[in-house]
């Protein structure tokens, strides 16, 4: 069955703000479920939404498939046990800064670190937006918010350093108004087999106005971003004349056709190779000294968690002399009493 | 010397030693070996919470007693008839459970002056300070005799001191003329891939057995004559064994997978430790990050269709109260197994007790009631873990199942059920939407049950949405006044409504009378034996022991109308007795608590029933 973005919508009212950037990303994945369902073969019920608690957490109400609306930092764990006692569901998990990485920081951690096949989605605000403008573990440190009326003292969280750090599968990023590139991201990590995590850089437009304003801008977007995709060339900038080189392994950028250098000398993105140490340097990269990289920076195939569960599971069965409880009831040292 | 064989009713031996000596090993091999021959059986493990406290000191020592009978058992016994010591630290903390008429093993080459020391005795004579001269003390070399009869084994001086405890168990199993066999059989398993190992132990405890025939301190032995039990299929069991096996038994009669997210617990991980060897039965067990995460999976796999459960102990079920929340609000199956220990905070971890209680029936925000059972003895746990499925599953809510460190580590002869014996489950699976017209609810109900219906994703036409906010029957976010008093009266219905499907509360001894004796959970077989020493009296006692704690059993007004006086006795301050003093303000309820870590001693409950008598 061929679906199309309205079929994903709920008949409930959307309540985020105007302006929020959460408007985006929801009709991105809106528009991004049909090519899913259609790539790999999916009806409707087996999409699952599953959020923690925050604005962007209301997501599973918006959209018109199965989902549960959790409680504050569990998504994670919540959707670990659906993947685990039904893996053919494709569960989605919409959650933000404080939601997935303070007060579910581990649950995060750990499901990456399984490789669990759930589909991430994190909204990076760098605020509290459903309590009303506190600081994250995104914020950047000096930020004034209601909690730190005189700037943080802490050093924020990079989420894609986190996912790193948990040898983590797949990790792209992008920003909320870019729904082409978001699409292609949200299909990709359908498609990705173990745990996605995509950051979206978002804008909370009444407690962070601007927030990713420095990259995301129309007019210096296109030099303060790199868009990567597996297999081109790292070239970036509103000429297309910018791009990433490996100089005594560190990135630098590089202009093409400026002191000798060629398209041919700019790095070829490989999402697809296990080795960390390409990705975690494109994931810290930070303007201005460098774009900061969005696109799927590394999608690597692994084993799921919920692959093997179920290998286990058959492998045991198989060997087992056991096949039911009576069975089971009478293993071992028994007597009868006549 | 021929030595006199003495036949006895029942007999109730405790080791104890360092934690390191394997006493919880020795003890469990002679319970198996007295189970398999038939006798009744009861034990109580008790130890300390270090892997390997300090060595030879009071606070390492480790005890594991078994009370064997021809005749109905129903505690591990107050006081042992054998104690055997391993160390003078072992003796120091176990004396006082010694009857005056007791028989004491102790293995001479511990009690050097350092030894006696470390133990906190202040004279050389431990006997002396202890005033236990007139027990009947066997001294033997023990450590002495396990290096001369493994000198030719080829094992290391440490790995040969180690099997001091098969000696010591070879000792008692002459004492009590137990066969050799069964052990013999646990060591071949347990060492089949250290062949060496099978004959070391083996040669060890038949030189036990033999050196205990040949000393003369030794006149008597005991015999206990299989014990008049009903006819029928019998295996050795322990209360966490038998949660995860009755939770098993659910997954199958319902016909829905077990899903069990945990984290590892003292003393409740051997459940968790249990499902996961049950592949075979598509158990899938989840060792999580935190207790949180625990539960949180098991809701998860609650929602995509699983039988979900998640096991713990007190702090742990502190840790999950706000997803107990979401569970109860989402209206999805669950059981969480509390297997109590000694509070508050981390207490005593490896002790036990009752003090879960009103965490249990309260620990939570907002309106939340929840069903609360418990199990009674080592081998009902399993029928209650079953019907704490059943309930969670064909009523969708969550079930708090209530056992106890005594109870998980207790065990005790099992009649096997046949699973043929065992009641159906249905959860109320909505299979298609056709069923509800094209249109799903979640959160419509039968109206005499107030059971609302199980949709799984993956099921075209029923998707919807479940979640921590308050809902209106049509699953959409609501926070009108009137839709949130409808559904906290409705989620409360459904669990009083419970009661309708919980047996009658039964009353053992007669139907009215003077006092009757209140219990729950874990206490029962103490309150039982108590009752049939006042039955044997001829004293006017009963015990009215409940299972089902919210909602309470129907009839349990009627049955504490028809008694004088009440007295509520449970391990902990009194929060069954508030509980009941809510629930059934009439009555006037007399209590007897006791927060030691510790199980109540019989003689205890006696003399306190005795004071209102």
């Amino acid at each position: 069955m061929k679906y199309t973005a309205q079929d994903f919508k709920s008949n409930q009212e959307v309540r985020w703000c105007p302006g929020c950037g959460d408007h985006s990303v929801l009709a991105s994945l809106q528009r991004a479920l049909p090519q899913v369902a259609e790539d790999l073969g999916y009806s409707m019920e087996r999409f699952v939404f599953v959020s923690g608690i925050g604005c962007s957490s209301r997501l599973p109400y918006y959209m018109n498939t199965y989902g549960f609306h959790g409680i504050h930092g569990r998504a994670t764990a919540i959707s670990t046990g659906m993947k685990v006692a039904n893996p053919t569901l494709s569960i989605w998990q919409a959650t933000g800064d404080g939601d997935a990485l303070a007060i579910g920081g581990n649950h995060f951690i750990h499901a990456i670190r399984r490789n669990i096949d759930i589909n991430i989605v994190l909204f990076n605000n760098r605020i509290y937006g459903l309590t009303k403008g506190q600081y994250s573990p995104t914020s950047p440190l000096g930020k004034i918010t209601k909690t730190s009326p005189y700037g943080t003292v802490e050093h924020p969280f990079n989420p894609g350093a986190l996912v790193m750090g948990a040898r983590g599968t797949f990790f792209a990023r992008s920003i909320d108004s870019e729904l082409k590139l978001n699409q292609e991201i949200f299909v990709a990590s359908a498609k990705h087999d173990g745990c996605s995590v995509t950051e979206m850089l978002v804008n909370c437009v009444i407690y962070n106005d601007g927030s990713h304003r420095e990259i995301s801008d129309k007019e210096v977007k296109a030099d303060r971003t790199i868009v990567l995709r597996h297999g081109e060339r790292m070239i970036f900038g509103k000429d297309r004349n910018k791009g990433l080189v490996l100089v005594n392994k560190e990135l630098k950028v590089v202009t093409i056709g400026e002191g000798g250098v060629t398209e041919d000398d700019i790095l070829i993105h490989d999402a697809h190779t296990a080795d960390m140490g390409m990705h975690s340097m494109l994931i810290d990269m930070k303007w201005p000294e460098y774009p900061v990289a969005l696109g799927v920076i590394r999608d690597v195939p692994d084993k799921t968690y919920d692959d093997n569960v179920r290998d286990q599971l058959e492998e045991v069965r198989a060997k087992s002399t056991i096949h039911n409880m009576e069975e089971l009831l009478h293993s071992g040292s028994t007597w009868e009493v006549k | 010397m021929q030595h006199k064989i003495i036949d006895i009713e029942d007999v109730v031996i405790r080791f104890a030693g360092d934690s390191g000596d394997g006493m919880q090993l020795t003890g469990t091999l002679f319970a198996d070996s007295s189970a398999l021959f038939g006798n009744e059986i009861s034990t109580f493990p008790d130890y300390p919470a270090e892997i390997r406290a300090p060595q030879g000191t009071v606070s390492g020592v480790s005890g594991f007693q078994v009370h064997i009978g021809s005749v109905e058992i129903n505690t591990p016994g107050d006081f042992c008839d054998v104690l055997v010591a391993m160390n003078p630290a072992a003796l120091m903390a176990n004396a006082k459970w010694a009857k005056p008429t007791a028989t004491i093993i102790l293995d001479e080459d511990a009690f050097d002056e350092k030894g006696i020391q470390r133990a906190g005795f202040k004279t050389m004579n431990p006997i002396e300070e202890l005033g236990i001269g007139d027990r009947n003390i066997i001294v033997s070399p023990i450590t002495t005799l396990t290096k001369e009869s493994l000198k030719d084994s080829g094992l290391d001086l440490k790995s040969i001191v180690r099997c001091k405890n098969m000696f010591t168990l070879g000792m008692c199993f002459f004492m009590f003329n137990k066969e050799l066999d069964h052990t013999f059989e646990y060591l071949e398993r347990k060492f089949k891939k250290k062949p060496a190992l099978i004959e070391t132990n083996k040669k060890v405890l038949k030189d036990g057995f033999n050196y205990a025939s040949n000393i003369h301190a030794i006149a008597n032995t005991y015999y206990v004559q299989p014990a008049k039990q009903e006819k029928g299929t019998y295996r050795n069991i322990n209360g966490n064994q038998a949660t995860a096996w009755g939770l098993l038994a659910a997954s199958e009669k319902s016909g829905v997978p077990l899903f069990c997210g945990s984290y590892p617990i003292t003393p409740a991980t051997a459940i968790l430790e249990e499902l996961a060897i049950h592949k075979e039965l598509k158990a899938k067990t989840l060792q999580c990050e935190d207790e949180i995460a625990g539960i949180c999976t098991a809701i998860g796999a609650a929602y995509a269709g699983n039988f979900a459960v998640t096991t713990t102990s007190g702090p742990g079920l502190s840790l999950k109260s706000e997803a107990l929340g979401l569970a109860m609000i989402t209206e999805l199956p669950l059981v969480l197994v509390d297997v109590q220990r000694s509070g508050p905070s981390t207490g005593i971890p490896t002790k036990t007790e009752q003090t879960d209680l009103n965490q249990a029936l309260y620990g939570r925000n907002g309106e939340c009631p929840i069903m609360v059972m418990a199990a009674h003895s080592p081998s009902d746990c399993f029928e209650k873990a079953f019907y704490a499925g059943k309930f969670a599953m064909e009523h969708m809510m969550p079930v708090i199942l209530l056992t106890e460190g005594f109870l998980g580590n207790g065990s005790e002869p099992w009649k096997i059920p046949s699973m043929k014996d065992l009641p159906e489950i249905h959860p109320p699976f909505i299979k298609d939407a056709s069923e509800c017209g094209g249109k799903f609810s979640p959160f419509e109900r039968d109206p005499e049950t107030f059971v609302r219906r199980w949709a799984l994703p993956g099921t075209p036409g029923l998707e919807h949405r479940v979640g921590g906010l308050e809902k209106s029957p049509a699953g959409v976010i609501s926070s009108d006044p009137q839709n949130h008093q409808h559904m906290v009266n409705m989620r409360a219905k459904k669990v009083a409504h419970a009661a309708v499907d919980i047996p009658p509360l039964k009353v053992i001894g007669d139907e009215s009378g003077e006092v009757l004796i209140v219990g729950w959970g874990g206490t029962f077989g103490h309150l039982y034996t108590a009752v049939k020493e006042f039955h044997k009296q001829g004293k006017s006692v009963s015990l009215a022991h409940f299972d089902y704690i919210n909602p309470l059993p129907l009839n349990t007004e009627e049955v504490f109308s028809k008694f004088r006086k009440i007295i509520v006795c449970e391990l902990n301050s009194g929060q069954f007795a508030d509980y009941l003093r809510a629930k059934h303000q009439k009555f006037h309820y007399y209590q007897l608590n006791k927060v030691q870590g510790q199980p109540f001693i019989v003689k205890d409950v006696v003399d306190a029933v005795n004071n209102l008598l």
